[in-house]
């Protein structure tokens, strides 16, 4: 806004921007677009509004303000299993933390070789890299299974991030590759003239230059970490290991119908790390999914 | 110091043959870099798919080692299994109904959201919301209550004065609508591809056709659509992926039921696999899955030509 203030004068069409005046049709947009709004939110703030209520107006109170507001579902759902979900919270996060720590690193160390260096073969590996990106996950679930099974794995957090660290996440060496196209060369080449090899040529030069590409590939990689649900499922069988995803489908199927308060007030806290990250690097996620088509 | 040495471009360099010293040390160091990647694709992506081709064609529960059966699990697949064909069935549905609604509901708001208006931004990030939390096991518990007998959905129709509903989750048609409905909720990230792409198409093209008389309609159907083709395209198949493999909503909406009316594939795979240790005939399933998936796609690509228009003349 401040930017269209400054150019006013001489910008035709910025000027026209910031006074549209009232005409029917905009109100008209904006009306429908509203009503989306109230839409697209409802069953959320729905979810939102239940977890403050007592159990027993959840179903017969249809609205959105509690009449009688409660944070018993909060306490009731942390100790409903046999773990607190503290626990799980706390699952979630260091797995969510390898991740992120496991693409960005080996995924960054490929797009680099990918995007600056010639070697043998270069084109087949990168239509290889960019065919693995397509690749149903369900043809690898199985001996995934039985090799993680092998190892004795099961039952920690090494089946979903010991991968990370190999540069599975294909999509994220893409996007960095993507990325790193658009840093001009002519920065490679005097810092080759001054003598850097390519190692120090990826950590000081082109990794600090990629730091939005970087920051884009960990805040999907932790969304991503942090809803799934099949991995998890899957992997993780003892109470004590699981993520929140698997701990609140388990929550669901112990108490049956009887205590939904509890579940919801467990859902919204589950939502929450993901909405904060959304809050924070908005502008980033969005031209981040526009511009590549992620969490399609 | 040469300006050989200031050449970015390969051509350039590959002609100096005293530089082939530096070229090999280059390709090492490429292969370090690549060195963890390499490694991820031959243990987790090559030697996984192999090992699960090799399955498809086995019995195999985990306990025994594999038995030959040759191509006994997908001959079942196609003649024995009814449930396998329904979960076919309903996958396909699922697909074809829900992938052309998502993208319409995409395109229309986000046509909406170009028209320069106030506050578009938050428009924007507000319809965005649900694709971003939508895929989570919290929406999916929300999801069954809200469709169920005494969700918020029956309680809206009946301020209407419709009463007496079952929930929608216990009747095969409803149940399978509510996950289709559960996919289109979740346009947001479609809708974000097509806002960045209304952005590049140039404003003269719209002032032009204004001058020559043209309405909002034919504005949208001769400029606009033509334009996003490349995006719909894109959004097409990338949707189309992504359905095919739907599963953490059919688990914990509907686990497939009622009477399979919602048996989606990857649910039917996990049920095989991992509830009935069957890994021989979920591989079987899972590389089939796969051959539709190429197939689509393919036949995206193919029919793209038709219908995909680049700006720079190539189809």
């Amino acid at each position: 806004m401040s930017n269209q203030s400054l150019r006013v004068v001489g910008a035709p069409r910025n000027q026209a921007m910031s006074f549209l005046p009232f005409t029917w049709p905009r109100f008209f947009t904006h009306l429908f677009l509203i009503v989306g709004t109230v839409i697209m939110l409802y069953p959320a703030l729905w979810m939102l509004s239940a977890s403050f209520k007592p159990s027993d107006q959840i179903f017969s109170d249809p609205g959105l303000w509690p009449r009688t507001f409660t944070l018993d579902n909060y306490i009731n759902g942390w100790n409903a299993l046999d773990t607190s979900f503290g626990v799980f919270f706390l699952n979630s996060f260091i797995v969510c933390i390898l991740v992120v720590i496991g693409n960005v690193f080996s995924c960054s160390l490929a797009a680099f070789a990918f995007a600056r260096m010639r070697f043998t073969l270069r084109g087949f590996w990168f239509a290889v890299m960019l065919a693995t990106i397509m690749l149903p996950g369900s043809i690898l679930i199985v001996p995934q299974y039985v090799l993680f099974k092998s190892l004795g794995w099961l039952d920690t957090f090494l089946p979903l991030t010991a991968p990370k660290f190999l540069a599975t996440d294909a999509f994220f060496i893409f996007l960095l590759v993507q990325f790193i196209r658009t840093i001009p060369t002519e920065l490679d080449d005097s810092a080759k003239i001054d003598g850097c090899g390519p190692f120090q040529l990826y950590w000081r030069i082109l990794m600090p230059l990629s730091l939005p590409a970087l920051a884009t590939t960990a805040i999907f990689s932790f969304i991503t970490t942090w809803g799934d649900f099949f991995g998890p499922l899957i992997y993780l069988n003892d109470q004590s290991v699981y993520t929140v995803a698997v701990a609140l489908r388990s929550f669901v199927d112990s108490t049956g119908t009887s205590d939904y308060g509890a579940v919801f007030a467990m859902g919204v806290l589950s939502l929450i790390p993901v909405f904060v990250i959304f809050l924070i690097f908005q502008r980033h996620l969005i031209e981040g999914i526009a511009t590549s088509g992620l969490k399609g | 110091m040469t300006l050989e040495d200031l050449a970015p471009s390969p051509l350039y360099q590959r002609k100096q043959g005293r530089r082939s010293y530096r070229a090999l040390k280059e390709n090492l160091a490429a292969h370090v870099f690549l060195l963890p990647w390499f490694a991820g694709l031959l243990i987790f992506t090559v030697g996984p798919m192999i090992a699960s081709l090799y399955y498809s064609f086995t019995r195999y529960d985990l306990l025994s080692p594999p038995q030959w059966i040759g191509l006994g699990n997908y001959v079942r697949m196609f003649t024995q299994d009814d449930r396998y064909l329904t979960a076919l069935r309903v996958t396909f549905i699922y697909v074809f109904v829900s992938v052309p609604l998502k993208l319409t509901f995409a395109l229309f708001l986000a046509v909406l959201l170009s028209k320069g208006l106030r506050a578009v931004g938050l428009y924007r990030a507000i319809y965005y919301v649900p694709s971003l939390l939508g895929g989570s096991v919290a929406i999916a518990i929300l999801w069954k209550r809200i469709f169920g007998i005494d969700g918020i959905v029956n309680q809206a129709l009946g301020l209407f004065g419709v009463t007496g509903l079952q929930s929608w989750i216990s009747v095969p048609n409803t149940a399978m609508s509510t996950l289709v409905l559960l996919a289109i909720w979740q346009f947001g990230s479609p809708m974000l591809i097509f806002v960045a792409g209304l952005k590049q198409i140039p404003r003269e093209l719209y002032d032009s056709a204004q001058v020559d008389g043209a309405g909002p309609v034919s504005r949208f159907l001769q400029i606009t659509l033509p334009l996003l083709t490349p995006l719909i395209f894109f959004n097409l198949v990338l949707q189309m992926i992504g359905s095919f493999q739907v599963f953490t909503s059919a688990l914990i909406v509907t686990n497939g039921g009622p009477a399979d009316a919602t048996l989606f594939y990857t649910l039917y795979l996990y049920q095989q696999g991992f509830g009935n240790y069957q890994m021989g005939y979920a591989s079987a399933m899972a590389w089939v899955l796969m051959v539709i998936i190429m197939v689509f796609t393919a036949m995206t690509f193919l029919t793209s030509r038709f219908w995909v228009f680049y700006q720079d003349g190539r189809s």
